[in-house]
């Protein structure tokens, strides 16, 4: 009953926020249509068409062809597959790390807090792309490897942030309320502070798979992200992007579309992060 | 004063050794070595290379081995520039990196600045409204895409300025403002609503009732009671501009240790790898050792402990 009213109230205000929702409406469009490529891609995002080599955007080509005469357009909509499974895989084993980490050391304080804290500031100083680059020299260069090296990287944030909402949390009065009852450590955690964090935590994932985004499509831009060229899943913008950098003088076209989406689907994300934000933590302010 | 600043080198001293540690492990757990290549070297060349770079002693040898050299600042050879060691080869670049990633931050410093103050004074105008919008689109984009598309504008089409052949006036400009957009962007951003909330208070309202000039209240006593939060992102900002110096040196063909990191990556040169990656650590750990302490001297009510 009350979680349904908290519910509408969200949507409620996510409807004042036209950004935000147009954002999340274009996500929702990219990533359905990356999903579907199968069904929606007019060629085969593999299927050479030798007399149709660079040529730029016409009827049947929307997007052009590249340097081996493949459809740009089917090309960039298997290559939005790659970018949100990264993106989402990403923030999501982030925050599954993340949270865990951040609720066990808040919600015990002490001295476990302080030597897991003191790890967490050890990965903060350290840069991360560079560690996400021998990471996935170690993990493999296709999909899952480049997922994991950067989930590795970034769950330090989520747990900061849930450390720091579980520390005011745990001093609410209902929190100790539930404790004078006799409710067990599990129980307060995942009933009582656990739901009063959880906007904090969505708003952290909505940055997260713009940042994660970025990093892949940039680490496979210079040639050390994802490596796997006959992966059918499609291939990364970035290493598209890579493609058409080469080209770039003569034939900006394989450069722009991938560019343009990288871009948007980033700048997207980045809309509706804020919009959340406002909505669900008004206090957070950055 | 003398404890806290112990105590942060300490914290600097430990993340180095964790990060020395954890790329020698990665190096070492790594499939398939830098002396790999199409055609089989004979088993003798290899046990002589393997010899030459102490590749055949028990791990942790290995490893107290790589620490000692590196406390007496000896970062090893380079296994694929066979003359030069990595000390020289980061003496060579690193210079060249620095020198972007500061104009860089001289260019986000002189751009965020007057957008910040031209912003926050006329809050919710067109100049406010249009800075802003130009702040998300520079958070948003990426290096790469950005550098790309300055070099197809002013380069190619324009021929104003080079890409590439680093060293001239005009191929320094491109990589400098794609290095120093985001921070710029973040920059502005952040001390514009500091700037908001700042001009919201008392002692604003107290200035401009004696009369004071509005430009000595924005500048004397807004600015500069808003300068904290713009100090302590300087930190993640250094981290920004080294981070986003491998792109811009990939893109722009800068000879800087962010594109000798790359080919030693593909060239699987771990000395090599491992060196820079130290390098870096140790920069950003300095400059947040030196956030931290501009920090707490600006602002004697922070505790620095």
């Amino acid at each position: 009953m009350e979680s349904s009213e908290r519910i509408r109230r969200f949507w409620n205000s996510l409807g004042q926020q036209r950004i935000a929702l147009w954002s999340l409406t274009f996500i929702l469009v990219v990533s359905l249509s990356g999903f579907l490529a199968p069904l929606l891609a007019p060629y085969s995002p593999g299927g050479f068409e030798e007399k149709r080599i660079l040529e730029g955007p016409t009827r049947h080509h929307w997007m052009g062809t590249d340097q081996l005469g493949r459809d740009l357009f089917s090309r960039v909509l298997y290559g939005a597959r790659v970018s949100i499974t990264v993106g989402v895989g990403t923030a999501l084993m982030a925050l599954v790390i993340g949270t865990l980490y951040g609720l066990v050391s808040g919600y015990s304080g002490g001295v476990v807090d302080h030597f897991l804290m003191r790890v967490v500031d050890i990965f903060y100083g350290l840069p991360d792309l560079l560690i996400f680059i021998l990471l996935s020299l170690v993990l493999g260069r296709n999909i899952a490897g480049v997922l994991i090296a950067l989930g590795l990287v970034t769950w330090v944030r989520f747990a900061r942030i849930v450390r720091g909402q579980v520390l005011q949390a745990k001093e609410l009065i209902y929190v100790e309320g539930a404790r004078a009852m006799g409710a067990t450590r599990l129980r307060i955690v995942t009933r009582h502070i656990l739901p009063n964090i959880l906007g904090p935590i969505l708003v952290t994932l909505t940055f997260s798979i713009p940042a994660a985004i970025l990093a892949e499509s940039t680490l496979s831009f210079m040639g050390l992200g994802i490596n796997d060229p006959y992966n059918e899943w499609g291939t990364s913008w970035g290493t598209l992007a890579q493609d058409g950098w080469r080209a770039m003088r003569s034939y900006p076209h394989i450069l722009f579309f991938p560019a343009t989406s990288i871009f948007v689907t980033i700048l997207a994300f980045n809309f509706l992060g804020s919009g959340l934000r406002d909505i669900l933590d008004p206090k957070g302010n950055r | 004063m003398l404890r806290f600043i112990l105590k942060r080198l300490l914290h600097g001293l430990a993340v180095l050794w964790v990060v020395a540690t954890l790329t020698f492990v990665l190096m070492h757990v790594t499939p398939g070595g830098p002396f790999d290549r199409e055609r089989r070297l004979p088993p003798e060349v290899l046990a002589n290379i393997a010899a030459k770079y102490h590749l055949d002693e028990p791990l942790i040898k290995q490893y107290g081995r790589y620490l000692r050299e590196l406390v007496q600042g000896d970062l090893g050879p380079s296994y694929k520039y066979v003359d030069r060691n990595v000390a020289d080869i980061v003496r060579d670049t690193l210079p060249v990196s620095t020198a972007l990633g500061l104009m860089s931050l001289a260019f986000a410093l002189l751009i965020s600045f007057p957008a910040a103050l031209f912003a926050a004074y006329y809050h919710n105008s067109w100049v406010d409204r249009g800075s802003m919008f130009l702040a998300t689109l520079g958070i948003s984009v990426p290096h790469f895409i950005l550098g790309a598309l300055l070099i197809w504008i002013f380069s190619v089409q324009l021929g104003w300025f080079q890409a590439g052949r680093w060293g001239q006036v005009t191929s320094v400009v491109l990589p400098t403002i794609t290095l120093g957009a985001a921070p710029a962007a973040y920059l502005s951003h952040l001390l514009r609503s500091t700037l908001l909330e700042t001009l919201g208070e008392d002692f604003i309202r107290t200035a401009r009732a004696k009369g004071l000039r509005e430009t000595v209240v924005i500048l004397k006593h807004a600015l500069r009671n808003s300068l904290i939060p713009t100090l302590t992102v300087l930190g993640p900002l250094v981290a920004a501009l080294i981070t986003g110096s491998f792109v811009i040196e990939y893109v722009f063909a800068v000879p800087g240790m962010g594109r000798f990191f790359i080919t030693a990556v593909t060239d699987r040169d771990y000395p090599m790898i491992m060196g820079v990656t130290l390098i870096y650590t140790a920069l950003l750990v300095s400059a947040n050792f030196l956030v931290d302490l501009f920090y707490s001297v600006l602002d004697p009510r922070i505790k620095a402990y």
